[in-house]
């Protein structure tokens, strides 16, 4: 394959004949397993000059992975790349600058103390002789980087006084200053407002212009109409389509996305509906969410569906009142509380398993015994402040043979279980209280088939004994199978609730993408 | 799914071979360290000073009774480390506690008393006074970091810095001298040895079996995981930082009725010393793991190797440059041992 040096590819670019190679970017059978999962399943995925492509999906399915393998951040098992026709291999993120594939993260990686010339040209300051710093070189190249893209910015402003919006415009220029020809955007407008989306895209059809190639990993359908020319679909780690833009309709992308068969069942077991146990009127927490109304009865379970960053775990945490609200009011049996925090909820009755295991779930330094007993302490079992410790080993006991957790003992440090067993223990830790409410945030994330299943089973029976359960997942078969009704959210807002014979995994993802 | 599920978890169970054994307490490794050390320092003292090291038993309340101050503050420091915490106000703590206990604790015919109107009281008051003054800085510690959120190294560290400050500006920096007997008594003999293994005690028992043990190991280990768990962390935080202050002000009162007389220079450095104290014993600087019978061991290891060099007569100097090397070496191995324990 002949090797296009840059100067080259210029002439060629500005003769406006396509290049030899028509693709800026061809990735093929790509392959990636990480330890229990295969997050890849040989993918092939190809970029054009000049094109904006979008990756649609679900969480989960394999986007962002991908991306990360093309801007070097994760090695493939498998596959192989060509830039410009070019073979390459790409070791890490440094590599793929250099090869011009510049990745824009969804999280900000700026340094908020250092002004944005110093944030865009850091690690290729312009030196003088003798090593030090050329302050107004840096600045003429900024201002002459920030006039081609149009970004009215001062390049001696720190990074800290500037809004999120204008930090993803800086992101932008940066990777613009590698000369990059590929860019990566994962998710640029969740942050933006209507007008700096319009500001984007308006930056975003300048690099078009110019030749290069971008890729758009995005959730909402209409900037996928506005901005994209072609549209990926992935699905479950794999590659089901590819389309123009144009010739594809919002519904065809949902189809597409949500595709698969429910192939597990996730079997709900009728129960009887009770009273009404926990009644949420207007809740709002400001900058998170706002609007959430719903009313979540004895034996019933709610599902709640909605994209990562909807603000689903945020409504979780104000009920419980990790966050506590700023608006609106909760009742728990008619009568208002103000949850102001996890112990007046706990006081109420409601119980909340948390999203992240290892984050704000498991005392991981601590055993077994002391992980799953630590919502009970506060419930009295003590005697002057002791501990009684009998009682307590009793009930652990009774809750590892209820859950099948499979320990040895329970003086096992809790980081030796697997995750299911994990799972399993805080479980236990929160029925160890009795709930009346049960909060689960993605009770089943990253733990394996038949650990899913008993936990399922377990959610079902506790419904049926007039438990109200608010289940949260990312999982919409685990979401259509397990609830009575389901609460869609988007943006911070609901968006739907919808009962469980009305429910279908293309309505609400209608639901979770308008 | 039921076979499935059962190979699914048989890993994890294969994974744990010590798992139904009886576990060994983790201080095991530190006495050890503190036997080994005694033996070496008897095999060289036969070696070069031609005397038993450990056969010496004036040497030895020496060592315990000077440990016994460290001691007392570390019991409490251990248990702000346990909570991912710190305190290096401790040591000026003892500064402040030893100047205004004292001066409550003058004789009637004191000459130039502080307060000429309350000499040769009940040691009630000066006793009280003192643990009042330490829980008083405790609590203001806890609320600073508990509710303002900044790191416990700046705020003990202004603490530290302001306790001082006032222990010198109380007298002008004059000593305190001429203390009643009954004051003195507190001091005397073993019983700084006394109340130091009292405490340690009581808050071995306190961390192990109450819920308030059970609530520091908690939120050491994860502070988020803790407040969904419906503990008070703000609370609980205030309540260990005050426990530290108490036995700092404790520790303030116990030296100066043992040294007769209130110097507003003292306990300098004793929070480092008790620092390392904790953490030569197993505590974690990370939080969540620590024992009281690793920090009185790491206390007496302090002790060892003090009495064991002046006993060789190896200089001051030499002893420093020794001792943070064995402090050193105390971390390293706590961190050793987190990556060992990450990587199961």
């Amino acid at each position: 394959m002949a090797t296009i040096s840059p100067s080259t590819a210029e002439i060629v670019r500005q003769s406006g004949v396509v290049p030899g190679a028509e693709y800026l970017l061809e990735v093929s059978d790509v392959r990636k397993a990480f330890p229990g999962v295969l997050a890849l399943d040989d993918v092939s995925f190809r970029l054009k000059r000049g094109h904006v492509h979008a990756l649609m999906g679900e969480n989960g399915a394999g986007k962002s992975t991908l991306m990360k393998i093309i801007a070097g951040i994760y090695t493939p098992d498998s596959g192989s790349f060509k830039l410009k026709g070019q073979e390459i291999k790409l070791t890490s993120p440094l590599d793929a600058l250099q090869y011009g594939i510049a990745m824009i993260h969804q999280e900000l990686n700026l340094m908020n103390s250092m002004t944005v010339a110093e944030n865009i040209w850091i690690r290729r300051e312009p030196l003088n002789s003798l090593g030090f710093v050329r302050h107004e070189e840096m600045r003429r190249r900024t201002k002459a980087l920030f006039e081609r893209l149009d970004i009215p910015l001062d390049p001696d402003a720190e990074v800290r006084d500037l809004s999120v919006a204008n930090r993803q415009m800086i992101e932008i220029a940066k990777a613009v200053s590698y000369d990059s020809d590929v860019l990566i955007m994962d998710e640029p407008t969740s942050a933006l407002t209507e007008r700096e989306v319009e500001h984007l895209f308006k930056i975003i059809r300048t690099l078009k212009a110019q030749g290069k190639g971008i890729i758009y990993i995005t959730h909402k359908m209409n900037e996928l109409f506005e901005i994209a020319d072609e549209v990926s679909v992935f699905r479950d780690g794999r590659f089901v389509g590819e389309h123009a833009a144009a010739d594809v309709t919002r519904d065809e992308i949902i189809h597409l996305m949500v595709g698969r068969e429910i192939t597990q069942m996730f079997p709900k077991e009728t129960a009887p509906i009770g009273d009404v146990a926990l009644s949420v009127r207007d809740l709002g927490l400001e900058g998170k969410f706002r609007g959430i109304s719903f009313d979540l009865r004895k034996g019933e379970i709610l599902g709640f569906s909605g994209l990562v960053g909807s603000g689903r775990s945020n409504v979780a945490e104000t009920l419980f009142g990790v966050t506590p609200a700023t608006s609106g009011e909760i009742l728990i049996d008619g009568k208002q509380i103000a949850i102001r925090n996890p112990g007046v909820a706990m006081d109420a009755g409601m119980a909340f398993l948390t999203e992240d295991r290892k984050e704000s779930g498991c005392f991981l330094l601590l055993d077994i015994m002391a992980n799953m007993q630590m919502a009970l302490l506060r419930e009295g079992y003590a005697t002057a402040g002791f501990v009684k410790e009998r009682v307590i080993e009793a009930l652990c006991l009774q809750q590892k043979n209820r859950l099948r957790i499979r320990t040895p003992d329970l003086e096992e440090p809790i980081i030796n279980l697997s995750g299911g067993n994990q799972q399993k223990v805080l479980i236990a830790r929160w029925l160890m209280i009795k709930p009346r409410i049960l909060i689960l945030d993605e009770p089943t994330r990253g733990i394996d088939v038949g650990a899913k299943a008993e936990i399922h089973k377990l959610i079902s029976e506790l419904a049926g004994q007039g438990v109200a359960v608010l289940m949260i997942s990312s999982e919409l078969p685990e979401v259509l199978g397990m609830s009575d009704r389901i609460l869609v959210m988007h943006e911070g807002r609901m968006t739907g609730i919808v009962d469980r014979k009305d429910a279908t995994q293309v309505r609400i993802m209608e639901l979770a993408s308008q | 799914m039921a076979t499935d599920t059962s190979t699914a978890s048989s890993p994890s169970a294969a994974e744990t071979p010590a798992a139904g054994r009886r576990r060994l307490p983790p201080e095991l490794s530190i006495l050890g360290v503190m036997i080994g050390m005694m033996l070496l320092f008897e095999v060289l003292g036969w070696l070069f000073v031609g005397q038993s090291f450990i056969a010496n038993p004036l040497r030895l309340k020496i060592m315990i009774l000077q440990e016994s101050e460290i001691g007392i503050i570390a019991v409490g420091v251990t248990q702000t480390i346990i909570i991912a915490g710190i305190d290096l106000s401790s040591g000026s703590v003892v500064g402040m506690t030893a100047m205004i206990s004292a001066s409550l604790a003058q004789a009637a015919d004191a000459p130039h008393a502080v307060y000429p109107a309350l000499t040769g009281l009940n040691p009630i008051f000066p006793v009280a006074a003192g643990l009042l003054c330490g829980l008083l800085v405790g609590v203001v510690n806890g609320w600073l970091i508990a509710y303002t959120k900044i790191p416990p190294f700046i705020a003990t560290l202004g603490m530290m810095v302001s306790a001082r400050g006032v222990a010198n500006w109380y007298t002008n920096g004059q000593p305190i001298g001429n203390l009643t007997d009954s004051f003195a008594e507190i001091g005397a003999g073993w019983w700084p040895v006394i109340i130091f293994l009292g405490v340690a005690f009581i808050f071995h028992i306190a961390l192990r079996y109450t819920r308030y043990g059970k609530f520091t190991y908690a939120i050491g280990a994860n502070p988020l995981a803790a407040r969904v768990s419906g503990i008070n962390v703000e609370r609980h935080t205030v309540l260990v930082y005050m426990f530290a202050g108490l036995l700092s002000g404790l520790c303030g009162v116990v030296h100066t009725a043992r040294a007769i007389s209130g110097q507003a220079g003292v306990g300098m450095g004793f929070e480092l010393d008790a620092i390392a104290a904790a953490v030569i014993g197993g505590t974690s600087l990370s939080g969540g793991v620590g024992r009281m019978t690793g920090t009185v061991i790491g206390a007496i290891i302090l002790g060892i190797l003090t009495s064991g060099f002046t006993f060789l007569n190896v200089d001051a100097h030499y002893q420093e440059i020794i001792k943070g090397g064995v402090i050193i070496a105390a971390v390293v191995a706590d961190q050793y041992r987190q990556r060992r324990r990450k990587s199961v």
